[in-house]
């Protein structure tokens, strides 16, 4: 060493919360700061909205329902494929290991996590909502259909993290950063999650209703207008107890 | 040696099956308070599997383990524990600044970010991400992880892997001032020169348990430290 450092022992944990907010800063500044995950989190769905705003009338999309449809698929990328592939690579890199031999606990991580990932889309929702607003969306929403809304994205939130942890506590980095992307695409193409659950074929509508993306993205939808949808909410609710299940089981701190 | 007579460290016929293979077979040893103990064993005898059961990572399927005189992972033991883990252990994109903010920020008492990249000399490469470092600088990261929450314990997973002698030196020297600090050191290599320069006591192990131990002057009264492994190992996967 080149200063003399005292290393008398005077162990002691930081309190719960402070533990807590400092491994939800240090995890959202990572996710923000990557450039892979930023072009998930804001590039890609701001540029949708853009798009289809502007020229989306010709394609015959809705344009009250886009930005409600964007905000599902940023959400969904958010707390889906960026936590599965920043967990995934956390467990590769030793991350996961060194953490649980610090006063951070199992809980205090999962909390941090949540956090962060809350955090990161709660920007996402206000830089589309502003753009969307100054493209010249006036979205419905009533107070009570806001609060349908916001139990929407809760539930889904766990429910997306819930299996977005189950996937990168089994799979290699590699594959979960395969298996996180080929899902997010099925989801945002063929999930009713985007387009509207009246786009799809009169067969596919009820299997793709049962799904958390349909959920999500039918609820944000028909809220942005003032009605108030309670069968996709228990939807999401049945898909956060089982995600959050499956996370439980399945997820692993090693490689 | 301390005459503390409470082991820091204290595992007695543990087990341990992964994947069906057994890798702690019957293990049993134990580490003293501000002693440096090492754990020799070629690749593959389960030291790092060892040093996950310490940190509650791993559950003993059979045994006993006391860790500062707790059940390992239990939350009074990992705040007086500093690991230095094998492997990287840190996330790909952070700044060794910044991992040490973020360690500092679980103790209450942690050492300033600050004063451990100016003790361990990281400052030409604490802004770089962590990914970009070398090996050698990535240990020097690591071994400062550990420390910055003033640990009563130190776990040094094969500390000086990938450094040049001239790190691996200034970490001996880290190693020896724990010791003198009242840090007790457990220190896991298949380096014999290390173990011989550092180690109070030391375990040597191979497929799971320990096959001889003793302090360095008794196990090399008529060998040498390397010749002593040999004989009670067998070659590592």
């Amino acid at each position: 060493m080149s200063t003399a450092l005292d290393l008398t022992p005077a162990p002691a944990s930081a309190p719960r919360s402070r533990r807590i907010l400092t491994q939800a800063r240090t995890e959202a500044t990572l996710m923000l700061r990557n450039g892979e995950q930023l072009i998930l989190a804001l590039v890609i769905p701001i540029g949708l909205l853009v798009a289809g705003l502007l020229w989306g009338g010709r394609l015959g999309l809705d344009p009250a329902l886009l930005p409600p449809s964007v905000l599902a698929l940023a959400l969904w990328s958010t707390s889906f494929t960026s936590l599965a592939i920043a967990t995934a690579f956390e467990r590769r890199y030793g991350v996961l290991e060194r953490l649980v031999a610090t006063p951070l606990t199992r809980g205090d991580l999962i909390v941090g996590k949540a956090l962060a990932t809350a955090s990161v889309a709660a920007l996402q929702v206000a830089v589309i909502a502003a753009v969307a607003l100054l493209l010249g969306w006036r979205p419905g929403f009533t107070v009570a259909s806001l609060a349908v809304a916001l139990a929407a994205v809760a539930l889904a939130l766990v429910t997306f993290a819930g299996f977005a942890l189950a996937v990168a506590g089994r799979l290699r980095a590699e594959a979960t950063l395969a298996v996180a992307n080929l899902v997010y695409l099925v989801a945002a193409a063929g999930g009713a999650l985007v387009l509207p659950l009246a786009a799809y074929p009169a067969w596919a509508h009820l299997p793709l209703s049962l799904t958390p993306f349909a959920a999500l993205g039918e609820t944000l939808r028909l809220t942005s207008v003032g009605a108030l949808p309670l069968i996709p909410l228990l939807v999401l609710a049945a898909w956060a107890a089982l995600a959050l299940l499956v996370a439980r089981k399945a997820f692993r701190w090693t490689s | 040696m301390p005459t503390d007579p409470a082991p820091a460290l204290d595992l007695r016929g543990v087990e341990v099956e992964l994947g069906g293979r057994r890798v702690l077979d019957g293990l049993t040893f134990t580490a003293a308070p501000g002693a440096v103990t090492a754990l020799l064993g070629p690749n593959g005898a389960g030291k790092t599997t060892t040093i996950r059961v310490l940190t509650g990572l791993v559950a003993a399927q059979a045994g006993s383990v006391s860790v500062l005189g707790h059940a390992p992972g239990h939350p009074d033991a990992l705040a007086q524990l500093g690991l230095m883990p094998q492997s990287t252990g840190a996330w790909s994109g952070i700044t060794p600044r910044g991992l040490l903010r973020h360690l500092g920020g679980l103790y209450a008492n942690p050492h300033p970010a600050e004063t451990l990249v100016e003790a361990f000399a990281l400052g030409p490469f604490a802004d770089t991400p962590y990914r970009r470092l070398s090996g050698g600088q990535q240990q020097a990261v690591n071994l400062a992880g550990a420390l910055i929450g003033r640990p009563r314990f130190a776990l040094l997973d094969e500390p000086t892997a990938g450094m040049d002698p001239h790190a691996r030196r200034r970490t001996w020297q880290v190693i020896r001032d724990l010791a003198d600090a009242g840090v007790g050191v457990l220190l896991t290599t298949h380096a014999m020169d290390e173990a011989s320069a550092l180690a109070d006591h030391v375990w040597i192990m191979d497929a799971g348990r320990i096959t001889i131990d003793g302090t360095v002057p008794a196990l090399t009264a008529e060998a040498s430290l390397e010749d002593v492994f040999l004989r009670h190992t067998r070659a590592g996967a």
